[in-house]
Parts: structure tokens; sequence; C-alpha cells
């Protein structure tokens, strides 16, 4: 191919192009209103960098790598090109990296992508605890440390947990509904080609004048308004993040609601298609909240608005009041579609049905609705209204109820079981104890005396990584394990995932167990140094932080030698019944030869001759299925 | 309620003995009774750990009775959840080969409106002693101290406005309720001195309170407690909970430095001669202004007894000469010193400190070198 066929395909070629273009539009834009008024200097870097680098470039890149070829073409009013479903399915390694509408290749992007921003952030954490193991400076200055915090946990939130969920739910979720892709397959892709952005850029900050952005990922004003360059990179970061989330969930809601297959009732969803429902719920009503307040913070700073500057009468606690009333909901965002991983794991693998189902969904409704009501529990000591801190209490504790349902409801499925204690179940026990304990904290921290003493302490730090750790990330590496032979056609190494979860179970727990007795014995988060009184069992912490992050080496060495050499898996290892497994390991690349009929509910073990859906004319597919053209001999698309 | 699906038919019949459990006569008896004692035991020693800072305030010893109820109501409910999770997996672990499912029991209504109803009054009957708790420790006492507590990157200083005192100390007298009213000159900031468990923001635009009183004699520390930029992890100042009649002899102390330190023709003002350290008037107005200003925060100086590193040592100034030294403090990016950026110090001090003000630093650095 010549270069200019090359720069005119969608493609690599193309986006560095449109990336180019875009910033060269965005500084002439700068330069040339800067110039229509007179103001001097002409080149003002910090205001190139924010419309030029941080809006108008990505936008020529998702053009460049062809996000939006189809649209143009269809509204430029030109006669509609028949689909021939070249962008579709993965036929070699190289079609990982281009715009693809399958949902499982898109589910693969998103999952290697996530994993790659998840080790970023695992390394600023690793940092942290090198800075942190004694008292005084070490590696890196007040600054630096302050900016690796920050990076660390909007890397881990807006690029790792939410994404992550997505991609899982991407690949899994309409094989479990019967639906042959999603709703909007460009649109999945837009959403996908979007979210690397918001990494790109939070990792880029570091390069930016001033360092990276130091704010914490909660980015309050007005000291987010005060700080160097940096910080627009994590505010329009959070952008490009959010829009693909809410795109995603778009989406998700669509296909759920009308792709589902016949017979596949509300009442037969499996609960990971309803925790992916409500998610998708939360994620389309909170999610501009976030969008709104970031962009606040960049008019503040860019264009001298006064939203959270008091000498102007702006109101500082707005921003906390919109920030949380995203960020709160965003909690449930990341443990939701972790609560529907564990009941499709839990009763797959100790062989029973989910102990009450019908609360089981209606429960993950309720912490949706619940959860709108709860998000000034972060502001206890903020100087907000003191009024609303009761109420706030009560909501928070009022979680307890539905999340007690589906703790004990999981256990009740456990009971009597047939327990297969393979690595995905190890990790859904391991999540229940410690989203246990998390929650436990969570309900102490509501407790408004209490949360006043250990608000921005280390109680809070220990409490946030039980939840989002302990819980979310143990659900992810259950899904991942559970899928693992789905999505790739092989199985992973049993002994290697098992040693995988006994590390990270005990070193995290010697990692953020203890953070809860510094944080109530005084001591702040966010902070570089620390008095000596807290010395010794931040040296532990350290020391366990480190292993357990060379716990994570195994299982990226698991995957990826699994997924090269493992054993080729059967359509269905677990022996499941819900529809993903009817088809062969991996799918064909439209899923289903034929769409399945659902007869019966998702989880009927036990039931002699239950099934959950049936292909009406032909056998079950994992027989008849022929093998996929992107089949399980093709090398892994990525690392 | 039904858990049932309707499309699952009748299946559920009353359960059958599970030959796994046939050997035990009350295997529920028995777990429920393995997990009252490994609660009680969970209880007692969490009980037992010692969790928090000395308590110096009042309403200390309410928020720890707190913690201590939130223990007693938590260590039961996880203990119960390991129990059945660690009793099912010893228990009813898959042998290899085992290809049977388990029972198809799909719920029970009378077991799922308890476990909806317990934790809804437990959450309910915490929810309310925390209420009475909180309104208890933040009510109105007579003869109240009032602070004014401010913040500022990063330091705090304390106003006394009854008595007309300012300090960059905070001393309190024991036993005497005090009304703190919290305000920052820039960004957010949260004071909180773990002795005495309260903490409010300090933010921008509003004053914030907390009341509480001091109940035990001793130093402590008011630690920052909100993220407010690059000196966060330093802003800490000194508290003093000391007898009345100390306090008193510190405001008088105080007033009268106040007074000696604002007027310079006052030379020889008695009230300097509490001051330790010696030096001039003209120093012990350097030094007061020193951390009055926030200058301690981030820089050290053996003399003032500050220890910041966020700027450079100002006992080893690189260049001795007023004009250098006075550049530094009013247009600090114009003379950064290598290993420091400019654009961290508050460029306003000129706007800040009145030049008889500045004029005393500058000679109070340079006597200090």
């Amino acid at each position: 191919m010549t270069l200019t066929r090359r720069l005119l395909a969608p493609g690599w070629y193309r986006a560095a192009l449109g990336t180019a273009l875009g910033f060269a539009l965005g500084m002439g834009l700068v330069v040339g209103g800067r110039a229509l008024y007179g103001w001097d200097p002409l080149l003002d870097w910090n205001a190139i960098v924010t419309v030029g680098a941080l809006i108008s470039a990505p936008l020529g890149y998702l053009v460049g790598i062809g996000c939006f070829d189809y649209w143009f073409y269809w509204a430029s009013g030109r006669p509609t090109r028949p689909e021939d479903h070249s962008g579709h399915g993965a036929r070699s390694w190289r079609d990982y990296f281009r715009v693809n509408t399958d949902h499982k290749v898109i589910g693969i992007q998103y999952i290697v992508t996530t994993f790659f921003f998840f080790t970023a952030g695992g390394l600023m954490a690793m940092l942290m605890r090198a800075e942190l193991a004694t008292p005084g400076t070490q590696f890196v200055d007040p600054n630096t440390f302050n900016g690796l915090f920050s990076v660390h946990a909007s890397l881990m939130i807006f690029l790792f947990i939410i994404p992550v969920f997505a991609g899982i739910a991407n690949y899994v979720l309409p094989l479990m509904i019967g639906a042959p892709d999603m709703a909007f397959p460009r649109l999945n892709a837009l959403s996908y080609w979007m979210l690397p952005i918001g990494g790109v850029m939070m990792l880029a900050s570091y390069f930016a004048e001033g360092g990276a952005f130091a704010t914490g990922w909660t980015a309050y004003a007005p000291l987010s308004t005060e700080t160097p360059l940096g910080q627009q990179f994590f505010t329009m970061g959070v952008q490009f993040a959010g829009a693909s989330s809410i795109a995603t969930a778009l989406n998700f809601l669509v296909t759920i609601i009308t792709m589902r297959a016949p017979g596949m009732t509300f009442w037969r969803m499996p609960l990971l298609v309803w925790a992916n429902f409500t998610t998708s719920l939360l994620v389309v009503i909170a999610t501009p909240f976030i969008a709104g307040s970031q962009f606040f913070i960049l008019l503040d700073r860019s264009l001298g608005t006064h939203f959270f500057d008091p000498s102007a009468n702006g109101d500082v606690l707005m921003y906390q009041h919109v920030f949380w009333f995203y960020s709160h909901p965003a909690v449930y965002i990341m443990m939701l579609p972790g609560f529907g991983i564990i009941s499709e794991v839990i009763s797959t693998h100790a062989r029973k049905p989910i102990f009450g189902y019908r609360m089981m969904a209606f429960s993950l409704v309720a912490i949706l609705i619940l959860g709108f009501s709860v998000w000034a529990h972060h502001m206890f000591v903020s100087g907000m209204q003191t009024w609303l801190r009761v109420p706030m209490m009560i909501t928070t504790m009022l979680i307890a109820v539905p999340t007690g349902i589906k703790i004990f409801s999981w256990l009740a499925t456990l009971w009597r079981g047939v327990i297969h204690l393979r690595t995905p179940l190890l990790f859904a026990l391991g999540f229940i104890t410690m989203f246990t304990l998390g929650g436990i904290s969570g309900i102490m921290l509501a407790v408004v005396p209490f949360d006043i003493h250990v608000s921005d302490t280390y109680f809070i730090v220990a409490h946030i990584h039980y939840v989002l750790f302990g819980g979310s990330v143990f659900t992810i590496f259950a899904g991942l394990y559970h899928w693992f032979p789905k999505m790739t056609g092989r199985m992973y190494d049993e002994t290697l995932g098992r040693l995988h979860f006994w590390l990270s179970f005990i070193f995290f727990n010697l990692t953020f167990g203890p953070m809860h007795f510094v944080g109530i014995d005084g001591m702040p988060r966010r902070v570089a140094d620390y008095a000596e009184q807290f010395a010794t069992w931040n040296a532990i912490i350290s020391v366990s932080a480190f292993i357990f992050g060379l716990s994570f080496l195994v299982f990226v060495y698991n995957m990826i030698a699994s997924w090269r050499h493992g054993p080729l898996a059967e359509g269905n290892p677990w022996r499941a019944h819900s529809i993903e497994w009817l088809v062969s390991s991996p799918p064909p690349v439209f899923n289903f030869d034929e769409i399945p009929t659902v007869v019966g509910g998702p989880y009927e073990y036990g039931v002699p001759g239950a099934v959950h859906a049936v292909f009406r004319e032909k056998a079950p597919a994992h027989t008849a299925a022929p093998a996929p053209a992107g089949g399980g001999g093709a090398p892994p698309p990525a690392q | 309620m039904s858990e049932r699906d309707p499309a699952a038919g009748d299946v559920e019949g009353p359960p059958e003995e599970d030959p796994r459990i046939a050997g035990e006569k009350h295997p529920v008896a028995r777990m429920i009774a393995i997990g009252i004692a490994a609660s009680l035991v969970g209880i007692a020693i969490s009980l037992l750990i010692d969790w928090f800072p000395r308590d110096a305030a009042g309403s200390a010893g309410q928020i720890d009775t707190v913690y201590d109820v939130l223990l007693i109501c938590s260590v039961p409910v996880f203990v119960l959840v390991m129990t059945i999770a660690i009793y099912s997996v010893v228990r009813f672990r898959a042998l290899p080969g085992d290809m049977r499912d388990g029972p198809p029991i799909h719920g029970n209504t009378r077991l799922e409106v308890i476990w909806v109803t317990i934790p809804f009054i437990m959450v309910t009957a915490l929810a309310i002693y925390a209420w009475i708790v909180l309104d208890d420790i933040e009510a109105k006492q007579p003869d109240e101290l009032v602070v004014r507590v401010t913040g500022q990157q990063f330091t705090w200083t304390f106003a006394y406005p009854r008595e007309q005192v300012n300090s960059n100390e905070l001393v309190l007298p024991k036993d005497r309720p005090v009304d703190f009213r919290i305000r920052t000159n820039d960004v957010i900031h949260s004071f909180w001195v773990p002795e005495f468990r309260l903490k409010s923001d300090a933010v921008p635009g509003l004053t914030t309170r907390i009341r509480l009183t001091p109940d035990r004699l001793g130093r402590y520390q008011v630690v920052c407690a909100e993220l407010c930029g690059i000196g966060h992890s330093v802003m800490r100042q000194r508290v003093r909970v000391v007898p009345e009649a100390e306090f008193e002899d510190w405001l008088a102390s105080q007033r009268s430095e106040q007074a000696g330190g604002g007027d310079q023709s006052a030379a020889g003002d008695s009230g300097e001669t509490g001051e330790e350290g010696g030096g001039g008037q003209a120093t012990a107005r350097g030094r007061q202004l020193f951390t009055s200003a926030g200058c301690a925060g981030c820089h050290t100086l053996a003399d003032a007894g500050s220890t910041g590193t966020i700027g450079p040592d100002l006992g080893q100034l690189s260049r001795t000469d007023a004009a250098y030294v006075r550049q530094s403090i009013v247009d600090p990016s114009a003379v950064a010193v290598e290993g420091f950026s400019g654009d961290v110090m508050p460029s306003d001090f000129a706007d800040e400190l009145s030049p008889d003000e500045i004029d005393a630093l500058v000679e109070y650095l340079l006597e200090s070198q």
C-alpha cells in the first residue's frame, strides 16, 4: 500500500495524521484568538495544550483511527454501503489493534487495555509504599508523591475497575442473553477507543509543567483550580473515560431491553445481566455529574469563571456535592457488576441454584435507588449543612440491608452445595470475606461521631481498598478465571491460579488490615511523610505490599502462558447452564448459528432434566458449532 | 417474595437428609455454638486492642464507646459469615470426580425475612444511638472560650478574640469548653487533633465550628487532614492543654509580647523578659513573625525550632545581603534556590505583611545564620 492510501484508510497512520491535524487546529484557534485580541504572548502554551492536545487532538485521533467512518459516510448522504462485516471479528492478532465491531473482540480489547493501566497504577502504588516504608523523604519529593497517589487512584477507578467490568460484560453479556452482538456495535467500538485517551492523558500529566495532577482523584476545588497544568490532564481525561462509560452503559441498556433471546424474561436473566442492567442505569444517571464537576473546574481554570471562587461568590462546597453525587454511585458502578460475577461463579461451582434469585435481583435495584441518597456521607466534616448528616447516615446504613441479603444468599447457595474449590470460587470466597470486612468498616464510617475522627485518615484508605480491591478486583479475578476458557478456548493453570489466590489473599490483608490501626491511631491519608510512632506498621505494610504486588506476576504469567499453550477448553468445562456455555470456546464470530430459545431459569442445578436454553432444530451447539474463525489456535492478540 | 422461578416447576420438596451431614445430630446448632464462642473471643480481643490515641477531650470517651459498640455488633456478623463459609467449604467440598449437583433449594422466605429484619433493626438502633451521641458532643456549653482557627498553606494560626491574643501555638485551659471557629486563607484544610477525636474542614468562604472540652493536660498536635498541596504532610502545629492559671499567664505574656512587638518605639518593654533565647527586640519580633506568617510551615530554621523541608533551609542562606533576602520573601520565583520551585511559595507576602514586618523578618533571618 502506498503511503497516501495508508493515510486515507482508517488505521494507525491516519490516526497519527488526525492527531497532528487536531493539535494544529487547536493551536491555530488559540493563536488566532489571541492575535485577534492582541494579547501577548501569542504562544500561550497552557492554552495550546488544553485546546490542542487535550481536546482537538484526541478527536482527530478518533476520526483517524476510523470510529466515525460509517457514520460520516451515511451522514453525507451517499448511497448506503452494504455491510460486509470486514470490521467484525478477529482473524489474526492485528484485528485487535483496529476498530472492530465484534463485542468479543471489544471485550478482549477492554480487558487487556485496562490491565495495562492496572499495572501502571500498581507500580505507582509500589513506589508510594517504597517512599512510606520509613518516615522522612526517601525516593520522591512531596509534589511527586501527591502526583503518585492522585494518578494511582484515577487510573485504578476510571481506567481499570469501571472499564474492566464493561470489558467482561461486553464479552459475556450478549452471549448470556442469546444475542448475536451488542445493540450498537459501532458505538461499542467508539466507547472502547475513547477509553485509552483518558488513560494516556493521566499518564502524560507527569510530563506537564509542574508535574502530574496532585490533588487526589477527588480534585477538590479550590486546590484543583490553582495547581499547575497537570490538573487539566485529569479534568479532560475524566471526560473521555466518562463519555466511554456512558456510551457503553446506554449500549448495555438497549441490548438487555431489546435483544434478549425468545423466552428470556427478566426473571430468567442471569444475575450478571441484572447486575449490568442496574449498573448501566447508575452510569447513565450519575456520570454526567462528574463530567459537569470537571467542566466547572476546567472553566474556572481556563476561562476565569468563578464557580468555586468564594471571593466572587463561588461556592466551594458545590464542587463536593456535584462530585460525590457521581462518585458515591460510582462505588456501586464498581461493585454491582462484581456482585453479578460472584452469583454466576458461586452457583456454577457449588452446583446449586442461586438462593433467593428474585431477592438477589431486587437487592440490586434497592442498592441502585438507595445509592443516590447517600453521597454526603463523604462530607460529614466538610462544613456542609449539619442537619444533612443524620439522614445521610441513616440511608447509608440502610444499604447494609440489601447488601446483607446478597452476602447471606451467597452463603445459603454454598450451603449443602457440591463445592468445587477451583480458582474462580476461591476468589469468590475471598471476596465474601473481605467485602464483609469492607462493608462493616463502611457501616462504622457511616456513624457520624466515629467518622468525624477517622475521615481523611488511613482508616479510609483501608476501607476503600477492602471494598475496591478485596471486593471489586477479587470479583474481576474470579470472573476472568471463570470465563478464561470461554474467551481464549484454553484452560488456565489451576495450580498457578490457587497460588495467585493465596498470595494475594494473605498479603492483601497484611497490607491493608494494619491501615485500620494506624488510621484510628491518628495517621492522616495522602501524606508523603508521617510521625515516628507509625513507623513499625508502615514498614510491615510496605513489605506486604511488595509481595502483594509480586503476586500479580503469577496471574500475568498464568494468563499469557495458558493463552498460548494451555490445554484446549471444551465448550462447557464447568457444566454451567447459562447460554454462553452452550457455544464453542471461543464462540463463533456471530455467536450463534441459530438464536437459542430460553425455557427455564439460569441456575437450575440439581433439578432433574432442567435446562436454561435450547437450540430449536439442532443439538446444543457445543457439539454442532463449527470451529470459530479466530479459533483457539490463534496466538494471543496482545502482550 | 417467591424466589422460585415459575418455569422451574415445583421441585422443592422437603429437603432430604444430606448424607454428608447425616452423622451430625444438629449441624446448625453446632455451628451456632462455634459461632458464639468465636464471636465472644473476637469481641474480647477487639476490645482489648488499644485502638485510639490518648483521649484528651470530654467527647473523646463517648466516641471511643461508640467504636466499642460498633465492634461488639460487627464481630458476630463477620464471625457468622466466616463460620458458614468455612463450614460449607469443609463439609460440602466435592470429591474428585463428583459430578452430582446440590439439592435444588431455590430459597426460603422465612430465612430471608429474618436476614432482612435483623440487619434493619441493628442499623436503625445504631443510627439512633449515633444521633444521640452526635447531639451530645456538639451541644453548646456555658462559658465557652472562643478560638478562631485559620488555616493557610501550610500552617495554622489561632486567635482568641475576647482575650485579644493571636498565636501560632494552640494553648487551651483544661476543663473549659472551647468553641472553635475555623476558617482558611486559601484552599481547604482540615483541623484535627487526634486526641480530641474531632475534626472539621476549613472551607474558603465559610466558617465551620467544633465544640469540645479538653480534659487532659499535655502536648498534642493539630494535624491537617485534608490534602492542601505540597506541604500537606508537614502542616502541623503544637497544642498545649494547661491548667487554667497557666493559661491566664500565657494570655498575659502573649498580650504584652504583642503590644511590645507592635510598637517599635517601646524599647525595653518588660513583657519581653519571658522570652528565652535572648536576642534583641527585633529578633523576638522576627521570630514571632517567622511562625505567624507561616514561614515555619515549610522552612527549617534552628532558631525558630522549625523543621520544614518544603522550602530551602533558611539557616544556610546562599547569599546574606538584605536585598536578596527581601526579594526572596516578596518575589520568591525570581530567586528560587536550586532544587526548589519558586512557584510553591505564596507570592503575596508584600501585601500580607507590612514593610515594617518584612524589615523585621529580613533582619531576623540575617541574624540567624
